[in-house]
């Protein structure tokens, strides 16, 4: 049962409890209003989380009474019927209840004959209530109800005597209250005492069928002693053998039949999940028995063996089955969500459930619960738009919202549908741009289901963004997350204009899996067989065979072309180089609409494997999702496709069709692409500056420039900026709009005035040098179009004379030599006067070998800055190769790299490299500098 | 010696008269004592599985009777050479934070009651390293036994996640 159901059964009994007794006090002393107000506040709560439950009955029953007792609040005379009326009430609210905590479902039936009595009473005033007492003994129709006698009870009291408090009523209350009383307060388990709830109730009919009510207190007491039986199943029967006296009561009394036939026994959950660790464990032995059978082919432990194994697998199923619980529980909240924001955003909104007794492990329920509740709400709030809209969009007003969830394979397919607005995908691309994830020309490139996965990025969705986007929002990453932590996957469909579709893919359970055991290299791994999709056999010379694309592998099958990542590649396993990763298994895999193939060495068998989670200290490596222990007893890792996935997905948005493994590629063909800002100015040809250097773009109104001791400055930001000509030849203009690449550093800003800002491009550089001209680096070509690129250090100094100069770190570091170690000459011209500045000796080398001839030079070297990624031998084997000289051993190192992966991360703590730094992040280097320099031995030890 | 000590405290109730027990362990000629009350066996660390791209810490991860435990390289935590490899290698069992850890010594000796009267603070000069990893320094006849903070052996996750 729902948790929150079994807390509002509690808290609604002890409630009830309290009304009982107050009422009573309060027929006593009808004009303390104190009692009134407790009573009245405790029937309004009962009310108000009806309500919120979803629990309609109990709600307009609840209502109804509370109606009456606002009457009596605001002076309405309290006659023993309206008390009476009130208590029947209750008690049917305790039947309901009793039903409720039972079947977990409020139970069908109306409660018209009590509600109508209760507006009755309520809206008459005190003439007519009197008047009508006497004329009002059976009011209701022929009722269906079981609990139509205790109606009879007011009229009844009625006819006798009417308006009054009597004696008489009073003892009956009062002995009616303590029966359920006891019960409640008893410390006897909750569920016991509300199922014996009913009794009383039930018992009272008979009483009053054959008796006028005075004498009822005494059967009603005769029967109290039978409502304290513990079961149900007593009090049950009970109903039952009465209702045959009263053939209206059949109904409910068929229904209770029903409800008692499926036994049921309440288990804590703690006992169950014992129960199921023991299960796995079984399982386990049970597959270390099989192992140890298959390797002797002939022995008498084959049949036993067998049977065993049979047995196991029910228990096992059998197990699960009571960790199983319809999804429609986790739903239960929903409708009222849905009501609750309809009202508040001024929609029409209908939610249509479907497949709710669909039923999945509690474990994966628990998870999903939260994320469900958000997309649903994502939906209601972001997806559905409001009527007007709907109307001028061809749509009927009501929007809505469908929920479908049904099995698939060893999966659940959770469908979450609007008929709204979609995504707009035009704002998130503008969103994605605006948050550095790629860039314009990327982003322009990619599908639509590429774009739509960007809303489940981390902090794509702040508050902010939810409006500028005025897409799907808030915390979408976290229901990603969710959704993965437990090997699950969304996707989403949207078309603009007609809505969107999530459609979430969870496993039914999370404690068993079936997994092929691969093998990469010479160890085994796990794949959850879920994940798989085929297997093909890749071989040189066959068929199948992979090929590379500027070294990446990838695999034609069936004429389309599939990523591959070689297993033993992204496990940074040893020898993966090109070739000889190129023949074993592909295993095809779809995470999302991605399809990859993880390549391994072999694959051995599949086998039900018990995940157990991750040892906190490796659970930062998202390439598993956990481990197991095989038959024979070997601990293997469970590879997680959704962590792979991530690579190949990286890998794309990087342009570069690879995975982001800087640090494992074999360098060789890897080529690095720049983003570069191209624009005019000056001369015919093009020029360039990479997009990472360049802060803003800016185009400014060229009356605002000021011209201060024949220097153009510009106000910028509440600063002045000085302003300086991309080229000698260009003349800031006067008028109209001057086109301006901003560069800053610290706090210090200046403009590049240029002719026109081009383009922004993503392309390989390969430059060539200029020597003679100290504005540009070189020329390269880009785009097919030769390229000036620039040398954004030449024109630092030209705005502010300082700028090389400045920098606090320079004074200490003056005798400080550093190596530089990057293949690429334009970052090396660009960075050596960057480093200069901060005070450092600069040797610059273009490779590894070149280095190490350096550092061999037994020149005293104080610090090492090395790119990464180079050709030949990169940045990890040069510092390898300098760790492992006892000169060198604590030489400070810098990495610089474009991207970073936690493999390479790993790679770099082993190698004690003191940080990473991204290539263009200037004050990045220049503080990681800093930072090697005051005690370099402490900077050690933490970094290794 | 153990029977010495006793005795000695015993008579002179000295200010932490109570005994403690520790589990010797000796890695690269140094020997190291861990509380025994947080050991919970010793073994044979065989058929590790490996980690790849875990911290270079973890030695590998090992099925202990149906247990998965994460192998701890203690001469990698603290920062000496890897062991030369030849046989097997013992292993401490130590709990935390609710996970089984395998703590990987050159070889386990024996168990000593010591008390408190031995023990020293490290002394300041010892590589800092150490000192963070450890609970002070035990004088005994003819060395010095290195009392290991186990929590803090265990704990590079953090410091490796700051540096």
């Amino acid at each position: 049962m729902d948790e929150l159901l079994r807390e509002f059964l509690t808290e609604t009994s002890e409630h009830l409890d309290t009304v009982d007794v107050e009422l009573v006090r309060f027929e006593q002393d009808p004009n303390n209003e104190k009692i009134l107000s407790n009573i009245f506040r405790l029937v309004h709560t009962i009310k108000g989380t009806c309500g919120f439950l979803g629990l309609p009955r109990l709600e307009s029953l609840a209502h109804a009474a509370e109606t009456l007792m606002g009457r009596f609040r605001d002076g309405l005379p309290v006659t023993s019927n309206a008390v009476t009326l009130i208590l029947a009430t209750l008690d049917r609210i305790k039947e309901i209840l009793a039903e409720l905590e039972r079947t977990a479902a409020e139970p069908e039936g109306e409660d018209v004959d009590l509600i109508g009595e209760l507006e009755r009473m309520a809206s008459a005033d005190e003439t007519t209530l009197l008047a009508e007492a006497a004329a009002a003994p059976a009011p209701e129709p022929e009722p269906v109800e079981a609990e139509e006698p205790p109606l009879d009870v007011p009229p009844l009291a009625r006819e006798l005597k009417p308006g009054e408090v009597t004696l008489d009523d009073l003892e009956r209350a009062f002995l009616e209250a303590p029966g359920p009383d006891e019960d409640f307060t008893a410390p006897a388990p909750m569920p016991a005492a509300i199922v014996a709830e009913p009794a009383p109730v039930a018992e009272a009919p008979k009483a009053q069928a054959p008796k006028v009510d005075p004498a009822k207190p005494e059967p009603a007491k005769a029967e109290a002693p039978k409502a304290e039986a513990p079961k149900a199943e007593a009090a049950k029967p009970a109903a039952r053998a009465q209702a045959k006296d009263n053939p209206s009561q059949e109904n409910a009394a068929a229904g209770g039949e029903n409800v008692s036939k499926v036994q049921t026994i309440r288990v804590n959950v703690d006992t169950l999940e014992h129960l199921m660790t023991m299960v796995s464990e079984l399982v386990l032995t049970r597959n270390q028995l099989l192992e140890i059978a298959r390797r002797h082919e002939d022995n008498g432990f084959k049949v036993p063996l067998q049977r065993l194994s049979h047995v196991t697998a029910e228990l096992q199923e059998g197990v699960m089955k009571t960790r199983m619980q319809p999804i429609g529980t986790a739903w239960q909240k929903l409708p009222r969500i849905i009501r609750d924001l309809s009202s508040e955003l001024d929609k029409k909104i209908e939610l249509v459930m479907q497949g709710a007794d669909t039923e999945l492990d509690r474990q994966v329920l628990e998870v999903i619960k939260d994320p469900l509740t958000h997309m649903i709400r994502n939906s209601a709030d972001h997806g559905i738009e409001a009527p007007a809209e709907r109307r001028a969009a061809g749509k009927p007003e009501r929007g809505n919202i469908r929920l479908n969830a049904y099995h698939e394979g060893g999966t659940i397919t959770i469908e979450i549908s609007d008929d709204g607005k979609g995504l707009n995908f035009d704002a998130i691309r503008k969103k994605a741009v605006d948050r550095g994830l790629g860039t314009e020309a990327e982003i322009e490139r990619m599908s639509e289901a590429q774009i739509a996965k960007f809303i489940f990025h981390p902090g794509f969705s702040t508050a902010k963004a939810v409006t500028a986007v005025s897409g799907r929002g808030v915390g979408m990453d976290v229901v990603k997350t969710n959704i993965e932590l437990i090997g699950g996957t969304v996707e989403i469909k949207s078309e603009q204009g007609k809505g969107s579709t999530f459609t979430i893919k969870i496993p039914l359970t999370l404690a068993i899996v079936a997994a092929l055991i691969v093998a990469a290299r010479d160890q085994r791994y796990a794949i959850p067989q879920v994940a798989v999709l085929e297997l093909v056999r890749v071989k040189k010379g066959s068929d199948h065979q992979v090929e590379r694309i500027n070294g990446t592998p990838v695999l034609r099958l069936r004429d389309r072309l599939l990523p591959i990542v070689p297993a033993a590649k992204v496990l940074g396993l040893d020898g993966a180089d090109a070739d000889a990763g190129d023949e074993g298994f592909v295993v095809v895999s779809q995470v999302g609409r991605q399809r990859f193939g993880i390549l391994v060495d072999g694959v051995f068998h599949t086998e039900e494997i018990v995940v157990k989670p991750m040892s906190t200290k490796l659970r930062h490596i998202p390439l598993f999702s956990g481990n197991t222990i095989l038959g024979d007893g070997a601990v293997v890792l469970i590879i997680d496709p959704n962590g792979v996935a991530k690579m190949v997905d990286s890998g794309k948005a990087e342009q570069s069709y690879g995975f982001e493994e800087p640090a494992e590629t074999e360098a060789t063909e890897e080529v690095e692409t720049v983003t570069l800002l191209v624009f005019r100015g000056g001369g015919e040809s093009l020029k360039a500056v990479p997009l990472s250097l360049v802060t803003r773009l800016e185009e400014i109104d060229a009356t605002k420039i000021e011209w201060v001791g024949g220097r153009p400055l510009v106000q910028y930001r509440g600063k002045l900026m000085p302003l300086v000509p991309a080229d000698p030849t260009i003349h800031i203009k006067s008028e109209g709009t001057q086109a301006l690449v901003v560069f800053s550093d610290g706090d210090r800003t200046m403009g590049l005035a240029v002719d026109e800002i081009v383009d922004i491009v993503d392309d390989v550089l390969d430059i060539e040098l200029a020597t003679d001209r100290s504005d540009l680096v070189g020329s390269a070509v880009v785009r097919g179009r030769a390229t000036e690129i620039v040398n954004v250090a030449h024109y630092l100094p030209l705005a502010h004379e300082d700028w090389t100069r400045g920098g606090p770190p320079r004074i200490a570091n003056l005798s400080r030599t550093l190596l530089l170690v990057d293949d690429s000459p334009f970052f090396r011209d660009m960075l050596t006067p960057v480093l200069k500045a901060a005070g450092f000796k600069v040797i610059a080398t273009g490779s590894t070998e070149e280095a190490l001839q350096v550092l061999a030079a037994d020149k005293r070297i104080d610090v090492i800055v090395t790119d990464i990624e180079m050709p030949g031998r990169d940045g990890f084997a040069l510092v390898e190769a300098v760790r492992a000289q006892a000169r060198l051993h604590d030489v400070p190192v810098i990495a610089l790299s474009s991207g970073v992966t936690p493999e390479a991360i790993e790679r770099a703590r082993r190698l004690r490299i003191s940080e990473f730094v991204a290539k263009f992040d200037r004050s990045g280097l220049v503080a990681a500098l800093a930072e090697t320099q005051p005690d370099v031995r402490t900077s050690l030890g933490e970094a290794a | 010696m153990i029977a010495a000590n006793q005795n000695d405290t015993a008579r002179d109730g000295r200010l932490s008269g109570d005994l403690e027990e520790f589990v010797t362990v000796m890695v690269a000629d140094q020997m190291f004592g861990l509380p025994i009350d947080r050991v919970h066996d010793v073994f044979i660390a065989s058929s590790l599985t490996t980690v790849p791209l875990s911290p270079p810490e973890i030695a590998g991860l090992l099925n202990l009777r149906g247990r998965v435990v994460t192998a701890v390289d203690l001469r990698r935590r603290l920062g000496l050479t890897d062991r030369p490899t030849a046989g097997d290698v013992m292993a401490v069992g130590l709990e935390h934070k609710g996970e089984s850890y395998g703590l990987l010594v050159d070889s386990v000796g024996e168990v000593m009651k010591l008390s408190g009267e031995t023990h020293e603070p490290s002394p300041v000069h010892m590589d800092p390293r150490w000192v963070k990893l450890s609970h002070g320094v035990h004088r005994l006849e003819g060395r010095l036994l290195i009392i290991l903070d186990v929590d803090a052996v265990l704990a590079f996750d953090a410091e490796a996640r700051a540096a």
